[in-house]
């Protein structure tokens, strides 16, 4: 009795993301490689710094999202048809904002993060200078 | 002695730094990623028609001086059975839709409309998301407001409610 009131309720849980999911097969390039390694080389490290947007926080070079597929898919093709990397992320932002790349650039929103090590290392030194020189001072004295 | 006061400082950061913590863990972030292809004319596509005896979508045809509005939709989407009432009401109300139907099949698509009802002049059929990517577009549904020139206007994100209609309505009627 208990197992089943167990699977009806893992029945329920799952009933809509089976739902949810579509039949068609994965679009050609979201599983294949193309067949130009160096193509592949640079179609993988663009992927990989490239955001899924249904499993977020994931790449689309990770996610099996039906749409991180079709992504890989568009990135595949547009680099076979010979565009560049950095095109592409270009292309990709252009739609989707900074979210969508894990690459992201100098900016207003960013700035803190790029600079903020760089505070710190100096805040750090500042303090350890000043004590530093305080422990002299006090061997002197 | 005189500077006392500086001892507090490590235990401030850290209350501000909770603080921050609490904060996100309370009000998550938005997760919903906005399309950034706004006031941009519509990217071009041409395709197929999503099942048998609904005309294709081309992008040109997106601008024929009519707003508009391009329902983004699959018939495997539970949310977007929710929407078909409001997208009628719509239609009654004299507004062009259209439809792109994401990686689906035709004779789903057929099966969909049968139940839901088509409120479409044309569906075309986005097998591998492309347009879908084209459009800054992260989900179904989404709905997108096309002007007459074929300028997106607004990205709706997520089922129309019938509360939405009449400002969906007053908009597209102000693009005129």
């Amino acid at each position: 009795m208990k197992a089943r009131i167990f699977l009806a309720a893992m029945l329920t849980l799952t009933a809509l993301p089976l739902g949810a999911q579509d039949r068609l097969p994965p679009a050609p390039y979201a599983y294949q490689q193309l067949n130009d390694p160096a193509k592949e080389a640079r179609a993988k490290a663009l992927m990989e710094t490239l955001r899924c947007l249904v499993c977020q926080g994931q790449s689309i070079a990770d996610s099996d999202a039906p749409l991180a597929g079709d992504m890989r898919h568009e990135v595949r093709t547009k680099i076979a048809a010979g565009e560049s990397p950095e095109a592409i992320r270009n292309w990709l932002v252009a739609r989707y904002g900074n979210w969508v790349s894990y690459d992201p650039p100098f900016d207003g929103a960013t700035a803190l993060l790029w600079l903020g090590p760089l505070m710190f290392l100096g805040v750090g030194g500042w303090l350890a200078f000043g004590r530093f020189r305080r422990g002299d001072g006090e061997e002197e004295a | 002695m005189r500077n006392r006061w500086i001892l507090f400082v490590p235990l401030a950061i850290m209350a501000l730094l909770f603080g921050a913590f609490v904060y996100r863990l309370v009000t998550p972030p938005e997760t919903l990623i906005q399309s950034q292809w706004i006031n941009k004319p519509m990217p071009l596509f041409d395709l197929p028609p999503a099942t048998a005896g609904v005309e294709g979508l081309k992008s040109s045809q997106l601008a024929d001086g009519r707003p508009r509005l391009v329902n983004v939709f699959a018939s495997w989407c539970i949310p977007c059975r929710a929407e078909a009432a409001q997208l009628e009401a719509l239609k009654q109300a004299g507004v062009p839709i259209d439809g792109i139907a994401i990686r689906d099949r035709p004779e789903d698509v057929a099966a969909f409309l049968n139940e839901f009802g088509n409120p479409f002049d044309r569906i075309g059929s986005d097998q591998q998301s492309s347009v879908q990517i084209a459009l800054g577009s992260s989900g179904v549904p989404e709905t997108f407001l096309v002007d007459g020139k074929g300028v997106i206007r607004e990205q709706i994100q997520g089922v129309i409610l019938a509360d939405d209609v009449p400002r969906i309505m007053a908009k597209l009627e102000a693009m005129k």
